[in-house]
């Protein structure tokens, strides 16, 4: 879906944890946003492909994140199921920019913001 | 310690070999295996232990080796091959005239042979205080024995003497927590083996691991009263030590010899196949001086033992030519190798490589178009094939140019390891130490279808001195079984390290690696960071290393023992408060119903281990879940926890009618000591009030049983995947060593288990003499063990609850990120 994202502030590096995750509540899903070693960050929506494990509740590594349910491993970067495992975890656009994390919401994301 | 053999044949004559070391045994293999009836054999030794390697005496100290690991022949050898062994009762006089030798005991044994492998003795500068206790050599297991004992309290050591046995005693004293200074009287360490480039880097080395290094020192006296207390140079320096080594050099020791009229210079004056002056004697090893020339590594005195047992066996060789030696200094992760003549002449060609970048430095000293001697630091990858061209006498005047690339350069080809090795001619030589070359090893692959690395070295003897060439016969296996091979030797936690459980956790102390990026970088990681298997594993291995000094590492923890609550497939978690012992009383059970009501928990439900679970608590809600739990004076029962879980007990003689001691009392101390430490993987007790059992004593980790008279305590049961019941470690009798015995179990369970390995696989795996020869029949390693245990349990029973509900503790976990706009 090509859709137009809308970058939303969700506030300093530093609230995410090094080798981390945390979560952000939309209208439509839960996304889970990743701070890496390299202090780099993802977004995985927080749903594993294989029976909706949190994958937010990972232990993260390298460019990766096990599901804390049944071990799958997830490139943070495509979102693949890593060795033998199949399956696409979606991913989720995001920046960082001054030290300020961004994330891309599509529209239905969007739709009623829901700050918890 | 001793093996006393059935029967002795009457007709044979009689071996007596003075010296249960390397030498000496390895002449006894190698007779054993031309000759196996040819002689009674008796064998004394000084030292009241079985054969083993003394090069790892290194690592022995150092604690990346225990002694188990470095036996040669375990008593059962002397026993399958009828040989008496007197160890501990030293010979004290040979009798030449009537052929008989009498030991420390008094004990008269006759002899048809006599073999002389009394090694040598270590050198001791006669300067004042050399007898103050404290003061030790570095020469057999009893030194190691008392340098840990020093080490024990931390403290100062100095080491006198920087040759390769001085640095690897140094930096052994320095992984026990020692700060160690090393006094050497040359410019610069290891100076017979390096030269000053080589000598530097070392040096600069062993500074940069917190080792002081002064070169140019004498000593002028040990100072002390009734102990060390430190060490005075010449030029007026004052070190202060509570430990003082001295490995200035070892003298060959032909005592018994010259006393008896052999004959003897600097060492026992032997023939090419190691007769002394005396016909029916034999001397091989460190002690002997043949062709003018005495030898202080094992590579020299292999070689002799096969020529001596020839001739003892009746078999016609050459003899014993003499050696050309090379050395390793055997200290992780300091590559340093040296071999022949490196001092340059006017017709000398050096060749020297330097990359500073990689702290590499090669040195190649050529005479005449040949090898003369070599130095290598840094990368030593291919010392063996110097030795090998210099030993050859190789002319190698057109590989000149490419020499100090190494081999693979040389080749052509062949950059990994596999290929260098096939590449190698069969009479390349593997095994330095046993004088091993490639083509015997091979066709010991291929005839005996060895197919692991232990395999290779119990029918080759290849690797099974110093160990360094393990690598090369790794690399051989894989060249000549090709894809059938796997070094199975060692099995990697996880695919980003080659290291096993075992051998990190050995080198993590060894090493005093304190983090896990510290694990990671010193032991070569091939991931940034590591993964979801090898993390908690880290985690757990420094938290029980270094208790109270770790910090925890949150991040590499699975999400339940993160936020101390159990996941559940809906992603929402469950929460177990500790019930002591299983007991509970009206307001803990009011309190849970308030807070099920409260948060409209869906589910309470009783567990199998004797208390209650809140299943479906949302994730936000957990601290005020805590909160309202502690406030009713609850804590986490660690239900997620590789760690204490629960302890069962029976009413017990509170209530019971058939009860003999107070179970219910003991399950709660034993709750109480044992909460909150953290373990290789989920531990269970129970306590039964008589022998009914009724709290299922016998399928727990520790199961302790009342009977009459006291408690028996019962080990390794697991009720889980694989039903295994308990074995009986010991009956106590007192409830002071119920609690003993049970802290001292689980620390040497949280010592030596690798992690996610319950207590029922590693009994299996160690067996149950081993836990009790540790701490049943030990009482002082169990008194220690369970210091050990109190000491860790100081900083690890903080309730997790608490510090979440009230005290702020990773707050991120448990609130949503928010959106601006
Ligand atoms: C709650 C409970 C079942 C119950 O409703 O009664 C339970 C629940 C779980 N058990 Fe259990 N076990 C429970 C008693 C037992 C018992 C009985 C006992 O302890 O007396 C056993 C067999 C005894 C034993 O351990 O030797 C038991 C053997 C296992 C095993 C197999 C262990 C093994 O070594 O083979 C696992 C799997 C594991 O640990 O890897 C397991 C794992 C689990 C996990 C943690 C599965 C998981 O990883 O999510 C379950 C968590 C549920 C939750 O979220 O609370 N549970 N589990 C019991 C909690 C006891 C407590 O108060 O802490
Ligand atoms: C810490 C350390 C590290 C080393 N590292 C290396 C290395 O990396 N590479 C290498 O090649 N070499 C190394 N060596 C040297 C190697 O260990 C020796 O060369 C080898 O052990 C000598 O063998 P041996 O049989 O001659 O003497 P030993 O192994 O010392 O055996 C002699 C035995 O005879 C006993 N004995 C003496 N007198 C009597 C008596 N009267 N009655 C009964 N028994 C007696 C002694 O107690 C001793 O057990 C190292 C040595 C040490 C101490
Ligand atoms: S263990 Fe024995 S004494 Fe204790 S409750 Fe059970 S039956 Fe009663
Ligand atoms: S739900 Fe993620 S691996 Fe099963």
């Amino acid at each position: 879906m090509a859709d137009i994202l809308n970058w939303v502030d969700i506030g300093p590096l530093d609230g995410i944890p090094v080798q981390g995750a945390r979560t952000l509540q939309t209208a439509s899903d839960r996304i889970a946003v990743f701070r890496t070693l390299d202090n780099q960050v993802f977004a995985l929506l927080d749903r594993c492909p294989h029976k909706q494990g949190p994958l937010s509740q990972g232990i993260v590594h390298g460019h990766f994140v096990t599901c804390p349910l049944h071990n799958m491993v997830f490139s943070l970067e495509t979102g693949l199921a890593q060795g033998a495992d199949d399956g696409c975890a979606a991913k989720m656009e995001t920046r960082l920019e001054n030290g300020m994390v961004r994330v891309g919401l599509t529209p239905s994301q969007m739709a009623k913001p829901d700050a918890q | 310690m001793n093996f006393v053999p059935a029967h002795e044949t009457a007709s044979r004559p009689r071996l007596v070999v003075i010296g249960n070391g390397m030498a000496g045994i390895r002449t006894v293999e190698e007779l054993l295996s031309r000759a196996p009836d040819k002689y009674n054999i008796t064998v004394f030794g000084a030292e009241p232990r079985v054969n083993y390697n003394r090069i790892m005496l290194s690592p022995l100290l150092s604690g990346e080796k225990t002694f188990d690991d470095i036996v040669i022949n375990p008593l059962d050898w002397y026993q399958h091959n009828n040989i008496l062994l007197l160890s501990g009762d030293p010979v004290i006089h040979i009798d030449r005239a009537e052929k008989f030798v009498i030991s420390r005991s008094g004990t008269k044994t006759p002899y048809d042979h006599l073999l002389l492998a009394t090694g040598s003795d270590p050198i001791i500068i006669p300067v004042p205080g050399h007898k103050l206790p404290g003061v030790v050599t570095f020469r057999d297991v009893d030194d190691v024995d008392t340098m840990l004992a020093a080490a024990e309290n931390g403290g100062e050591a100095v080491v006198i003497g920087g040759g390769l046995l001085g640095l690897e005693a140094a930096v052994g004293l320095q992984a026990r927590g020692m700060a160690v200074t090393v006094i050497h009287l040359a410019s610069h360490v290891m100076e017979r083996q390096l030269d000053g480039s080589a000598g530097h880097l070392l040096q600069e080395e062993l500074r940069r691991r917190g080792i002081t290094v002064m070169t140019g020192a004498d000593t002028a006296e040990i100072c002390g009263t009734d102990r060390v207390t430190g060490v005075s140079l010449k030029d007026g320096h004052h070190i202060p030590a509570s430990l003082v080594v001295m490995a200035v050099g070892i003298r060959p020791n032909g005592r018994l010899a010259n006393e008896s009229g052999v004959a003897v210079e600097r060492g026992i004056v032997v023939n090419d196949v190691m007769a002394t002056s005396d016909p029916s004697i034999h001397a091989v090893g460190e002690c002997v001086q043949h062709r003018g020339l005495c030898y202080g590594l094992v590579a020299p005195l292999f070689e002799m033992a096969k020529s001596c047992a020839d001739d003892l066996a009746g078999i016609n060789s050459t003899g014993y030519g003499g050696s050309v030696t090379s050395t390793k200094l055997k200290v992780t992760g300091v590559d340093v190798f040296s071999a022949g003549d490196f001092s340059s002449g006017p017709d000398c060609d050096d060749i020297v490589f330097r990359d500073a970048g990689r702290g590499v430095y090669k040195r190649i000293i050529l005479f005449e178009g040949r090898i003369r001697g070599a130095v290598l630091y840094g990368d030593t990858s291919d010392g063996a094939w110097y030795f090998q061209l210099m030993k050859d006498e190789t002319d190698v005047t057109d590989l000149r140019n490419s020499l100090a690339f190494g081999q693979a350069f040389a080749g052509g080809s062949a950059t990994n390891p596999i290929d260098a090795v096939a590449a190698l001619p069969d009479n390349a030589e593997i095994c330095g130490c046993n004088g091993i070359c490639k083509g015997s090893i091979v066709s010991a692959i291929t005839e005996k279808n060895l197919t692991s690395l232990d395999d290779v070295k119990a029918h080759t003897k290849a690797s099974a001195s110093c160990g360094s060439c393990a690598g090369l016969v790794e690399s051989l296996l894989a060249a000549t079984l090709g894809g059938g091979y796997q070094a199975a030797s060692v099995k990697p936690i996880c695919p980003c390290t080659d290291h096993d459980h075992d051998n990190v956790r050995r080198l993590i102390r060894a090493r005093a690696l304190k983090t896990m990026p510290a694990v990671m970088q010193e032991l070569e990681w091939k991931t940034p960071d590591g993964c979801h298997i090898c993390r908690p594993a880290l985690n757990y291995y420094l938290l029980a290393a270094w208790p109270g000094d770790y910090v925890d590492h949150g991040a590499s923890r699975f999400i339940n023992e993160r936020v101390h609550a159990n996941i559940q497939k809906d992603g929402t978690y469950s929460v177990v408060p500790r019930m002591w012992g299983g007991l509970t009383n009206p307001r803990e059970l009011r309190a849970i119903a308030d807070v099920a009501d409260k948060f409209n928990i869906p589910t309470v439900k009783v567990t199998g281990g004797q208390r209650i679970d809140l299943l479906g608590v949302k994730k936000q809600d957990l601290p005020a879940v805590w909160a309202d739990l502690n406030s009713a004076g609850m804590v986490s029962g660690h239900a997620y926890g590789k760690s204490l879980r629960t302890v069962k007990t029976c009413v017990g003689q509170e209530w019971c009618r058939f009860g003999t001691q107070m179970s219910l009392g003991m399950g709660v101390a034993l709750e109480k000591m044992t909460w909150g430490s953290w373990m290789p993987h989920k531990f269970k007790m129970a306590v039964s009030g008589c022998p009914r059992n009724c709290a299922e004593a016998t399928i727990k980790d520790f199961g302790v049983i009342a009977t009459d008279g006291g408690w028996d305590l019962h080990v390794g049961g697991n009720g889980g995947i694989h039903l295994r019941a308990t074995e009986l470690l010991c009956k106590v009798t007192t409830e002071a060593e119920v609690r003993e015995y049970c802290g001292a179990f689980i620390q040497l369970y949280r010592e030596t288990a690798r992690y996610l390995e319950r207590t029922a696989p590693w009994i299996e795996r160690v067996g149950l003499k081993y836990v009790q020869d540790r701490m049943v029949e030990d009482a002082q390693n169990r008194a220690t063990l369970f210091a050990r245990f109190i000491e860790s349990q100081k900083t690890a029973q903080i309730d997790p609850w608490a510090e979440r509900a009230t005290g702020g503790v990773d707050a991120h976990e448990f609130k949503h990120l928010t959106a601006a706009e």
